[in-house]
């Protein structure tokens, strides 16, 4: 008889307990996040618009001479262009060797691909910085590289692999290719091996495959990836100054200089919005590119 | 009718006559576990053949073997009689339909369908064409720029049928293909895939472990268990003549009376029942402990004792349609079931009755298994 009581009673307090939960739900559960996100994020930013709006260093009139101070001189544009290119590179590098092995992680037994999520999270364990010096070990006049080409012939003196583009992009490849496997092989392990047969079965080649169904089904967490690797090469601070060295200029560098070297506030707001603006643009063609690819299938 | 009937022109249809498969030897292991056991096996042109059994059988890897998903450890695979055994799945042109269909989800319908014509390199003017053609077959046509993740199941089915025929496959392989559809799209899509199928002419190998489906689609089933083949025949084969208890078990409803086989003549068999009843039945089998299988409408039931009845208290009655479906009890504790007019006397629960074998009725007999058997 209790038990018939509790039956017809549960439907009752179960339709009052969505109504007061819905009235919290989302917006009530996000507000402490979007608030901190108001106050440390927006706010800051607006703030750094401002600063770049004052004319003179000290702070005192406000003005565009600092706009018109970057847009109006050519080394300006070219270290934005050097800082979106080692972007692109890095992106370029990571991917033609990310993808192989998010294919080769697509086809393996579920230990396998434990142990290669592992191998492709692993340089997330070691702070950039550790990671960064050692690839000045590997590249350096008497590193690990330049011993084996030295020994084994190739070249007559060391490479100069430190303080160059080159180097500059192998190190980010290495740096950022967790960003990109990570969503990479998420959507890998996602698809479906019978597509895989269905295309075989059909007469595709294993190319064809690739091409027409793979690429495509991964181009959504592929495109993720290369947002990633282009966001976080292009503003890899410590990176970029200690390998890149002091011949080679891009923006986290320049501003940094104009901020703590130069203290020119206004100058270095200015060059941190030309650093975003331009980055975003290019993320935003990139999502782009991987909507298309993908065929907008996923919605 | 879900599909047009396509005249019967020369041209791409015609080709799709005439292809046997034959399966000779063929082994496949898996480490240590064997999933397929020297299984020898001939389709014939334009037969429909059912592989059935239980999950682990062998079905699902003879199918991924003859489509070169899996590669054979022995034995050959022959298509009008030439081994492909050396060809890789894109080149063997056998046509596949999925279990849960494997439509390219970034691809719209006529898509999909001409996805194996551009894969061979025809040329574009000739694809148009045949995918309209095909869409048209399955009654598709005003869906074809539709994604298949906004198509029915029983829509995705056609999607993949169409998507598999394109390729004028030599052989056709339905893996389980009506799993996914609920129960009266199934019968449809089982009616539907059978007419298209004899229109083309297409052999075809069903992979299922849905007797019911095999019984109506098959015109043979292969009963496999363990990676053999336990008894090749067509459905009515397979039900009247068991060749094994686990056939006898896995077709059908099937009542197992343990009995003691007395003695064995001209061509007829005594026996006697676990609670004494004799029986004289057709057949042979020698002495000893038996187990006698009885399809349920093989029984009726009897007011009065008489030779050859046995006693027996009736439990539950479940109607199914015109006839139902009576549960009763031996008087040694065997359950039995059986089938009765629903229409006849209704009997009680509890009530005791005296059954017997219908007219003409032949269960099998097979001698009593070891106990850890089926």
């Amino acid at each position: 008889m209790s038990g018939a009581a509790a039956l017809a009673a549960a439907p009752a307090g179960r339709a009052a307990a969505p109504a007061r939960a819905r009235r919290l739900t989302p917006w009530g559960l996000a507000a402490p996040l979007g608030l901190a996100y108001a106050a440390f994020f927006v706010a800051p930013l607006l703030m750094l618009v401002a600063v770049s709006f004052y004319a003179d260093e000290r702070m005192t009139r406000w003005g565009l001479d600092q706009w018109r101070r970057f847009l109006l001189d050519g080394f300006h544009w070219k270290v934005v262009a050097d800082t979106l290119l080692l972007g692109l590179k890095s992106v370029v590098a990571t991917t033609l060797l990310g993808f192989p092995f998010a294919l080769l992680y697509r086809g393996a037994s579920p230990r396998w691909q434990r142990v290669l999520l592992f191998v492709a999270v692993m340089p997330l364990l070691t702070s950039v910085v550790v990671r960064t010096f050692a690839w000045i070990v590997i590249l350096g006049r008497e590193g690990v590289v330049n011993q084996l080409v030295l020994g084994l012939g190739l070249a007559a003196e060391p490479l100069r692999l430190l303080q160059t583009e080159l180097g500059l992009v192998i190190s980010l490849t290495q740096i950022e290719m967790p960003l990109l496997l990570l969503p990479l092989l998420s959507v890998m392990a996602r698809i479906d091996p019978r597509l895989l047969d269905a295309s075989a079965s059909l007469g595709a080649s294993p190319w064809r495959t690739l091409f027409r169904v793979i690429l495509p089904l991964a181009a959504p967490g592929l495109a993720a990836g290369c947002l990633l690797v282009f966001a976080s090469s292009t503003t890899a601070f410590i990176s970029q100054s200690v390998i890149g060295g002091g011949r080679l200029v891009y923006l986290p560098a320049m501003i940094w200089q104009q901020a703590m070297v130069v203290a020119n506030w206004p100058f270095a707001a200015t060059a941190a919005i030309a650093l975003l603006v331009s980055v975003s643009a290019v993320i935003a063609v990139i999502a782009y590119a991987g909507r298309v690819a993908a065929g907008h299938a996923h919605g | 009718m879900l599909f047009r009937p396509i005249p019967p022109a020369p041209g791409p249809a015609a080709s799709l006559r005439g292809h046997t498969l034959d399966v000779l030897g063929l082994g496949v292991r898996y480490g240590a576990f064997t999933a397929l056991d020297a299984v020898d096996l001939s389709v014939q042109a334009g037969e429909v053949l059912a592989l059935l059994g239980p999950s682990g059988c062998g079905k699902t890897t003879l199918l991924r073997t003859v489509a070169g998903f899996v590669r054979q450890d022995a034995g050959q695979v022959l298509i009008d009689g030439a081994a492909i055994d050396d060809l890789p799945p894109n080149r063997r042109r056998v046509g596949i339909v999925f279990q849960n269909y494997a439509l390219f989800p970034h691809m719209s319908v006529a898509e999909n369908v001409a996805y194996g014509l551009r894969a061979r390199g025809e040329p574009r003017a000739r694809i148009g064409p045949r995918v309209a053609e095909l869409l048209e077959m399955v009654q598709l046509g005003p869906l074809r720029d539709r994604r298949p993740g906004q198509l029915s199941g029983g829509q995705q089915q056609r999607v993949a049928l169409a998507r598999a025929l394109a390729i004028e496959p030599s052989i056709l392989l339905l893996d389980e293909p009506f799993a996914a559809l609920d129960r009266s799209l199934r019968l449809d899509m089982q009616i539907e895939i059978k007419r298209l199928q004899r229109q083309l002419g297409l052999t075809a190998i069903l992979v299922t472990h849905d007797q019911d489906e095999a019984m109506s689609v098959a015109d043979r089933i292969a009963v496999m268990r363990r990676g053999r083949i336990e008894q090749l025949g067509t459905p009515v084969e397979i039900y009247d003549a068991p060749q094994s208890l686990f056939v006898a078990g896995f077709i059908g409803t099937t009542n197992r009376l343990p009995c003691i086989v007395e003695g064995a003549a001209d061509g007829m068999v005594a026996l006697r029942l676990g609670d004494g009843t004799a029986l004289t039945l057709p057949g042979e089998s020698p002495p000893g402990p038996a187990l006698l299988t009885v399809r349920p409408e093989q029984l009726v039931l009897h007011e009065s004792p008489g030779p050859g009845r046995f006693p027996v208290a009736l439990g539950l009655a479940l109607p199914l349609g015109g006839q139902a479906i009576r549960e009763a009890r031996l008087a040694d504790g065997t359950a039995l079931r059986l089938t009765e007019p629903r229409l006849g006397a209704i009997r009680a629960l509890g009530e005791r009755a005296h059954c017997g074998l219908a007219p003409g009725a032949r269960p099998a007999l097979f001698p009593r298994p070891d106990p850890e058997e089926d």
